[in-house]
């Protein structure tokens, strides 16, 4: 017990037909990035310090759904969102809406630290990132070619299904070539896109922090604010432990679940891997979503309900895997 | 068992010495209010209907900060923001940095009804609100002389802080308290229950005096400012970041649910330990009908009413 510990997620609900090769290269993507975290971690950097940086890793990488690599809104362009939080303490700072900043999970920071508020969005949340000097980019910057691609056969599976303004029986004689249509708050959405990235950290001195950050859904309303922003849905962190979750940020914004990992601890006095698995069991109904948490005392669990979770986690006894299947 | 009902319209450092021309306006309409959200459920309308319209009356009400008279941002503007959420399934909706839609509450539940998300922010939200042709308006509409005064001396006591060459401070004590003593911080909401022991909240808020532009508060996230579930309904109040911290309104529903704390022992808990003093207050009904208001700040608007005949309307603590 006590020590370091790591864990860190690409998203949640993995494309079962996913090629070898691409599962190749998201385990060492997480590799890398899990080694970073665990340097840091080596040089005595404090939680909150490890958890942005991991992060940044993630984001500046194409391969998952945050930064460059981002899920496209329904006009084609990238509006991302992250937040962070420092578990003494419970400082915050989330954003949203934002286009030209090569590093949201910084912003949210900033946010946290340089500001007197803990969440700015879109146009404010941008005029911040310029008064503050950080690094900016145009918005295609983070548009990818695999990611129009998704896009293009997302918009065409919606035309025809999943258009919320179009009643779903016409579902079964659609001749769209989906195989699995997904249907999030109880609505048709949209087809497997990846899903958000996260990091949760608890240092050698006990302090928990967390960090996600996300592009948001493929094809999602101009606007639309998902769970990786909301302190208590996507991220939390307090004195006992860390969280970060990913998955349908509808179902995860109604089960508070980050939040609600920390509260089975404290008002229930659960362990740490029971709170999760309490959590993905009982808190999320129809929906699909994972998550990764730390406690105070070194200890790193995970879980999710849907097929697979890109992750990976290391603690300071040497214990180190990655993972996406069971 | 029976129907409860309770709203707000803002805690905060309200001075005892409150003025009766600004006191006696917010009394009747916390009164008008209550009235006609009683008159709803004892029409048996569902706890989300009744909750939407009276937060509706309240946005429409200029002396709370919703709506119209809804206070500004530093540039002189308004951003509104408002969540809703059905105890029952759980289902939720949220708006943020709307400018020119009347009833923000309307158009969070409209989120909630109409689309596969829960919360739409900004020029996205504006444009659903098109889409969906509520009512909008022009953006003057929810600007009244005394937030552009409560503006004016938030920045000039600003500019003295930093003539003092302080760093802004991290401590939450953003609001500058304006001469005519009005409190700067505030919100509107209401939570009901049926005698079926339905549940749900609305919260609707212009958020916080001078804050930047871009800036969202409690209201809009869920179990920050607003929650509902099976066990209770709360609408939170007060400064936004601590609220957010402390997750009061999920927090109050968990305390009932994992400790077993009755809806009065949890919200006291939740007000009184978790968010620092001056910063929070909440409104609650629970399944069974109960009804609980609590602030540690100075004073909260609020009233309340029970199918068995209890009724109150209050700003400061009830001796």
């Amino acid at each position: 017990m006590g020590g370091w510990a790591i864990a860190i997620h690409g998203g949640a609900g993995v494309d079962p037909n996913l090629p070898v090769e691409r599962q190749e290269t998201a385990k060492q993507l997480l590799t890398r990035c899990l080694n970073i975290g665990i340097s840091a971690l080596r040089s005595s950097l404090p939680s909150i310090d490890v958890v942005e940086l991991v992060v940044r890793e993630l984001e500046a990488d194409p391969f998952f759904n945050s930064g460059r690599g981002s899920a496209l809104t329904t006009k084609g362009t990238v509006e991302m969102e992250a937040s962070i939080m420092d578990g003494p303490g419970r400082r915050c700072g989330a954003v949203s809406g934002v286009s030209t900043v090569k590093s949201p999970v910084s912003l949210a920071r900033l946010v946290m630290e340089k500001s007197p508020h803990s969440y700015l969005a879109f146009s404010g949340a941008e005029e911040f990132a310029r008064q503050q000097g950080v690094e900016t980019v145009d918005n295609e910057y983070f548009i990818t070619e695999d990611n129009v691609g998704m896009l293009k056969l997302a918009k065409e599976a919606n035309t025809i299904l999943f258009d919320y303004r179009i009643p779903t029986h016409g579902l079964d004689t659609c001749s769209a070539a989906v195989d699995s249509p997904l249907v999030m708050n109880g609505l048709p959405i949209s087809v497997y896109a990846p899903e958000t990235v996260g990091c949760v950290v608890v240092d050698s001195k006990g302090r928990c922090a967390a960090a996600t950050s996300t592009g948001g859904l493929m094809n999602k309303m101009m606007g639309r604010i998902g769970d990786s922003p909301l302190i208590g849905a996507g991220t939390y962190a307090c004195d006992l432990c860390g969280v970060s979750c990913t998955g349908e940020g509808e179902a995860i914004i109604r089960g508070t679940l980050a939040r609600e990992v920390a509260a089975v601890m404290e008002y229930k006095g659960l362990g740490l891997q029971q709170a999760v698995d309490y959590v993905v069991k009982e808190r999320l109904d129809q929906g699909k979503a994972g998550l990764i948490a730390v406690s105070k005392d070194g200890e790193v669990a995970f879980g999710y309900n849907c097929v697979g979770m890109f992750r990976g986690c290391a603690t300071e006894d040497g214990f180190m895997e990655v993972g996406i299947w069971e | 068992m029976g129907w409860a009902i309770a709203l707000h319209g803002g805690a905060g450092d309200i001075p005892l010495n409150l003025p009766p021309e600004r006191r006696e306006p917010r009394e009747a309409a916390l009164r008008h209010c209550l009235d006609i959200g009683v008159a709803a459920l004892k029409h048996n309308k569902s706890p989300l209907d009744v909750v939407e319209l009276v937060v509706r009356e309240l946005e429409n009400n200029p002396h709370f900060n919703a709506g119209k008279g809804s206070v500004l941002t530093t540039d002189g503007t308004v951003e509104m923001e408002a969540c809703i959420m059905d105890g029952r399934t759980k289902k939720c909706g949220a708006v943020s940095g709307l400018t020119t839609v009347v009833n923000a509450i309307s158009l969070a539940r409209l989120v909630m009804e109409k689309t596969p998300h829960i919360y739409l922010a900004f020029d996205g939200a504006e444009a659903f609100a098109r889409e969906q042709g509520v009512e909008t308006t022009d953006k003057s509409h929810f600007i009244t002389s005394e937030n552009i005064e409560r503006l004016k001396q938030a920045k000039e006591a600003n500019r003295v802080q930093i003539d003092y060459t302080q760093p802004i401070p991290k401590e939450p004590t953003k609001e500058t308290t304006v001469a005519d003593g009005d409190s700067q911080i505030g919100t509107v909401g209401c939570v009901a229950v049926d005698n079926q022991g339905n549940l749900a909240t609305a919260t609707s808020t212009g958020g916080l005096v001078n804050k930047m532009v871009g800036r969202i508060g409690d209201t809009p996230i869920i179990g920050a400012g607003t929650y509902a579930n099976g066990f209770c309904a709360v609408s939170a109040t007060g400064k936004g970041e601590s609220i957010i911290q402390a997750t009061v309104a999920r927090d109050v529903a968990a305390l009932m649910e994992y400790k077993g704390l009755s809806l009065e022992e949890a919200a006291a808990y939740v007000v009184g330990e978790c968010a620092p003093k001056g910063t929070a207050g909440l409104v609650a009904v629970s399944a069974k009908g109960e009804v609980t208001m609590q602030f540690n700040t100075t004073g909260m608007f609020r009233a309340c009413a029970t199918e068995d005949g209890h009724s109150e309307i209050a700003i400061w603590p009830s001796v």
